[in-house]
């Protein structure tokens, strides 16, 4: 429900359900008799799909170019997620195209041993395209999912079908029209007041696949540590446009900033963290006077209540997703190490990391998973590494291909997003929990502490 | 609802947010000032040409040079000042913010500039190498920044004269990728900020 809300904003999409209801959890019941909830695959295996170029109803060259640009990014979004087996892009070549949803060459599809079609068609209209698709069980010829979509925007109609037919044929939510927040040093600007040559850095958004990128900050400041609200309508980042580091909040469609953290006496803070409900928001402070401490207050900075005191640095903190406890960072045994408290501060802090020199940056999974990632010191640089919380076996997913910090997770806990100096300078990637899967989604300028909205 | 124009509203609130940051950018200079206000101007102005009635001798007698290093210090401009600054940075090694001997050495010259110069008020910034996180950096950068400020408040110079501000691992001095390099990026910097 949130992330159809989300996906209507995010890029001015209309749904036009076959049924008028917003998001129906079963198919609507057109021709019920050909109507089959879900593919399977032979013996268990993932079933094996075709995803053939949309049909252009309308023949202009736009039409045919949305139509390439939806089927593309259709086969991306479903091949992240490695839920389904595909029929390869050559292969697919040599079968005649439809022209539309009656002349589905099943019998050639059958022979290539694929078990389900999708077949989309896309019509020019006032202020956008329409799109309708389905998905064919390809022995019965039955439909399993069906939908039509008109937008503006053609890669988020895509985005959009891809969660819908995971959601319908898996029952997984897809990462599709999620967002990933990060800052950059790409517009080159420079620090005003300061003699060296230092570069600003602004926060940023792109899709999950690194598509539309776009800039959210102009404060011509250092801005870093960005965190998306947990309604993925608001950020919040860590910004010295004051001097010292505070904690603003963006809200990011409404064009309106909160300072969680300001006036005299406030120290320098850092490193907000969003609580699961998106009521509160968990940081590290100096105002104490001491070494940086965690405090929460309210998203708008009023309830301040202190959750460490002691004379070690407490920082980077991470919410466990019932909100009743946060994992964070300290330096009391000489080095930074990964402890977990209470959320309400009370009883002692549990010692996670037992096996690194150096760990930063906890990030604790969304179910079904119950893992912390994290950056763990593995030489000259840092690596990622994902500890089980249940049975704390650790496992490392990167292995000195430069340095790599600051993971984050995906909603559905299936992938994360990272900070790579890999390919040269500091870029963000993502990859799956194992590690398979790597995939680029910034080559511009210095790339670094992403966050993966819900 | 029709969310179509949404996009045209995203374009708008883009701009309102531009607006937003514009507005707040009044009192935006990074230059840190002091929450108490600064000492009396009546001070500041009065410290600011100290030795000015006994100069006019117009003999050209032997001017040793520090005297007149002294006036440029003195009358430099901030921006200059900064960028040729009397006070030295400290430097540290790996992961740590203890003060070594040779640090505290450099320290006690930088107490004796600002001894000399009562009215400037310094930031002390701290900084990081790239080989920590750029999260643990923030607050690590925060103890070699504090390191510096209570040892220089140990020889006298009053606390509200030094901030402190951490950069973690963001604007190293040097961005190159080896010891020599790392090591110019673990310091405590100074600033000043009001003079």
């Amino acid at each position: 429900m949130t992330k159809t809300i989300l996906g209507t904003f995010l890029g001015a999409l209309t749904l036009v359900a076959w049924t008028a209801a917003q998001q129906p959890p079963s198919p609507p019941p057109q021709q019920p008799s050909e109507i089959e909830t879900r593919i399977s695959g032979d013996g268990g295996l993932p079933p094996r799909l075709a995803v053939p170029d949309a049909v252009a109803i309308t023949k202009d060259g736009e039409s045919v170019a949305i139509a390439k640009t939806v089927a593309q990014v259709l086969r991306d979004d479903l091949e992240f997620e490695r839920e389904f087996a595909f029929i390869p892009r050559d292969v697919m070549a040599t079968v005649p195209a439809a022209t539309g949803f009656s002349d589905v060459p099943f019998d050639r599809w059958r022979e290539l041993n694929a078990d389900g079609v999708i077949v989309a068609t896309v019509e020019k209209q006032a202020g956008g395209v329409r799109v309708q698709v389905r998905l064919f069980n390809v022995r019965s010829r039955g439909v399993a999912f069906q939908k039509e979509y008109t937008s503006a925007n053609a890669r988020l109609i895509a985005h959009t079908i891809s969660d819908e037919i995971h959601k319908s044929q898996r029952a997984l939510d897809g990462v599709a029209r999620s967002k990933i927040t990060f800052s950059s040093d790409r517009d080159g600007e420079r620090m005003v007041g300061t003699v060296e040559k230092r570069e600003v850095k602004e926060i940023y958004i792109a899709d999950y696949d690194g598509e539309n990128q776009k800039r959210v900050t102009v404060g011509k400041t250092l801005n870093i540590t960005p965190r998306w609200s947990p309604d993925s309508r608001s950020i919040a980042y860590t910004s010295y446009r004051r001097g010292e580091p505070q904690i603003f909040v963006s809200h990011i469609y409404e064009g309106t900033l909160d300072e969680v953290t300001r006036g005299p006496g406030s120290g320098q803070n850092w490193l907000p963290a969003w609580s699961p409900d998106g009521q509160r928001i968990c940081f590290s402070s100096t105002r104490g006077g001491g070494p940086a401490q965690l405090y929460v207050a309210n998203r708008d900075g009023s309830g301040l209540r202190r959750l460490t005191n002691d004379r070690w640095v407490n920082t980077t903190p991470t919410w466990s997703p019932s909100g009743n406890q946060i994992a964070f960072v300290s330096d009391r045994t000489g080095n930074p190490q990964i402890y977990v408290i209470n959320a309400d501060g009370a009883g002692g802090a549990q010692r996670i990391s037992t096996s690194e020199s150096y760990a930063d940056k906890p990030s604790w999974s969304p179910p079904p998973f119950n893992e912390i990632a994290y950056t763990g010191r593995t030489g000259p640089g840092n690596d990622i590494k994902i500890i089980d919380m249940a049975t704390r076996v650790v496992r490392q997913i990167t292995f000195g291909e430069g340095t790599n910090e600051s993971p984050s997770w995906a909603a559905n806990g299936r992938h994360f997003a990272f900070m790579s100096t890999r390919s040269g300078k500091e870029q963000i990637f993502t990859v799956d929990r194992l590690g398979k899967g790597l995939k680029q989604i910034t080559k511009t300028g210095n790339n670094q502490q992403p966050d993966w909205s819900r | 609802m029709n969310t179509y124009p949404m996009r045209s509203l995203s374009k708008f609130a883009l701009v309102l947010l531009l607006l937003a940051a514009v507005g707040c950018h009044k009192n935006k200079p990074p230059v840190v000032r002091p929450t108490p206000p600064p000492p009396p101007p009546t001070a500041s102005t009065s410290g600011e040409r100290p030795p000015a009635p006994p100069e006019p001798v117009r003999e050209p007698t032997v001017v040793p040079p520090e005297p007149v290093a002294e006036d440029k210090i003195a009358s430099a401009s901030l921006d200059d000042l900064n960028r040729n600054s009397p006070l030295k940075p400290v430097f540290f090694s790996l992961d740590s913010y203890d003060l070594t001997a040779e640090n505290q050495r450099t320290l006690d010259e930088d107490a004796a500039v600002l001894k000399k110069y009562p009215t400037w008020t310094v930031t002390i910034e701290g900084h990081c190498d790239e080989r920590g996180t750029a999260e643990y950096n923030l607050a690590l950068g925060e103890r070699r920044a504090v390191a510096a400020r209570a040892y220089l408040v140990s020889l006298g110079i009053p606390a509200d004269r030094l901030r402190t501000v951490s950069y973690g691992k963001e604007f190293p001095f040097d961005p190159g990728h080896d010891e020599a390099a790392w090591a110019k990026n673990r310091r405590a910097h100074f600033v000043v900020t009001a003079k």
